[in-house]
């Protein structure tokens, strides 16, 4: 990984001429977590495809830049809530796609070490098929750690969980995403309060930022300023939503 | 555990076929009884086993050449757009045209022989093959793409590490389509004109009132069609598999 730069997204972005969202200035400061909490259809998804310089079918007028001034998608690592595996693949060749789609050689010393850290080593030869949801969402996430890229946006990638897997695997992202830049767009707001330094709540209105609880990232579930935090982002979203 | 209603549905056909001829009491020249058949089949069996030979041949020919034909064209539409706008509508259109309408024609092109009959199967399966791994090809979960786009993949990578494995359960039922096809094809290129072959034997023990023959020909025929598309589908269970 080379040097971790912010970003900056700035504009605003239409559908059919109709307004998606108003225009936002969303800062991700370097190597650390930025929330985006919001309800379905805010535009939230919207925003991090754009950055990740996916397809979205709206119009975007605006400017998404690196303070460093390099270029941004090449930059970026994606992860969603669909884990996205190939279910004719074994977990290592799901784990080096990347490699694979660019005719380059695995980095097999990597693959092991990550696959160790996610705790897969003992599943290395099996089938998507054959894991749990969980340990499917930890495939994914070591695949987006071998792409080693300093930007990972991550797309509600733990909302198909269960309550105890999502606390685990938030734990687990946290420890190895460490030092890189995070967008993670989320619809709960017990999980921006528990992983975000920085966490906005996106509304039809526009972008409001919260002070994040003062505990490190990650903070414990029955933190009591991260429970009130959370409170705080649940009344937020329902009062913009009347 | 399969084998046993198979066996059952199919005493239960002879019994009812058997019972339409007793009742009727069809001269044999019309309606010939099972047992009649199966005589007619075990006295004939070394001319049907040769004629069963040369269909087989088309077949299995036109099979091989179809499933390539159709793989080559839909990888070649589903990649390229200029393919798509000069191919697609020629396909549909021959699509439409009643392939037993081709069959003069091939054979006063490719001559009463084997390759005809191959050209019959290769035109019927060509469309199913193609039609159903092209739409394969083209509905790869939007997901994958997006994933391999942000890892800076190249269009041929994704073609062949997502695009064609995702596709590949809708190629198996293509073929298995044109597994239950390709004997029609050979069989209607044999009605045509043919000195080989078991549309060919039909034909000739129908004309000659061999009616009992002529069962026996087709009996034969129904056979080799169900193995060969129960063969067909064992062999792209692989691919067809999990989703």
């Amino acid at each position: 990984m080379t040097d971790t730069p912010g970003l900056l997204f700035q504009g605003d972005a239409s559908i059919d001429e109709k307004p998606l969202f108003a225009r936002i200035r969303l800062e991700m400061p370097p190597g650390r977590w930025t929330c985006l909490l919001g309800g379905s259809g805010v535009g939230k998804s919207t925003i991090l495809r754009l950055i990740a310089g996916l397809d979205t079918g709206a119009e975007f007028s605006g400017t998404i830049r690196a303070d460093d001034d390099g270029p941004v998608t090449p930059r970026v690592g994606y992860m969603a809530q669909d884990d996205l595996l190939l279910p004719w693949a074994t977990v290592s060749q799901n784990v080096v796609l990347g490699a694979r789609l660019r005719g380059e050689r695995p980095d097999k010393p990597r693959l092991d070490r990550l696959l160790h850290r996610t705790g897969l080593t003992d599943h290395a030869g099996k089938k998507p098929a054959e894991l749990s949801g969980g340990q499917r969402q930890r495939v994914a996430l070591a695949r987006t750690l071998m792409e080693d890229k300093p930007v990972v946006l991550l797309d509600e990638p733990f909302s198909a969980l269960d309550a105890r897997t999502r606390a685990d695997m938030q734990d687990l992202a946290v420890e190895l995403l460490a030092g890189r830049t995070v967008l993670l767009v989320t619809h709960e707001p017990a999980e921006a309060a528990r992983l975000g330094h920085a966490i906005h709540v996106m509304t039809p209105g526009g972008l409001n930022a919260i002070t994040p609880p003062t505990a490190p990232v990650p903070r414990d579930v029955d933190d009591e300023e991260t429970l009130r935090t959370q409170g705080a982002l649940l009344r937020q979203l329902r009062e913009k939503v009347a | 555990m399969k084998a046993l209603p198979a066996l059952a549905a199919t005493v239960f056909a002879l019994l009812i076929w058997q019972a339409v001829v007793s009742l009727t009491s069809l001269p044999r020249f019309i309606l010939p009884g099972p047992a009649l058949v199966a005589e007619t089949w075990w006295t004939n069996r070394a001319v049907i086993a040769e004629h069963t030979l040369a269909t087989a041949l088309e077949v299995l020919l036109g099979l091989a050449l179809g499933a390539a034909l159709g793989i080559v064209t839909a990888i070649q539409l589903a990649t390229s757009r200029i393919a798509r706008v000069l191919v697609q509508p020629m396909l549909v259109f021959t699509q439409a045209l009643p392939v037993f309408a081709l069959a003069p024609i091939l054979t006063l092109w490719l001559g009463y022989g084997l390759w005809s009959k191959v050209a019959m199967a290769v035109l019927i399966i060509y469309f199913p093959v193609t039609a159903s791994f092209f739409d394969g090809l083209m509905r790869t979960p939007r997901g994958y793409l997006d994933l391999a786009q942000t890892m800076q993949a190249s269009p041929r990578a994704v073609l062949w590490r997502i695009r064609v494995p995702a596709a590949l359960p809708s190629l198996a039922s293509g073929l298995r389509l044109a597994a239950v096809y390709a004997p029609i094809g050979a069989v209607i290129g044999e009605w045509v004109g043919a000195s080989r072959g078991l549309g060919y034997l039909m034909l000739l023990a129908n004309g000659r009132a061999k009616t009992d023959l002529m069962f026996a020909a087709m009996l034969t025929l129904g056979v080799f069609s169900v193995l060969l598309h129960l063969t067909v589908r064992r062999a792209t269970a692989g691919i067809a598999g999990e989703r």
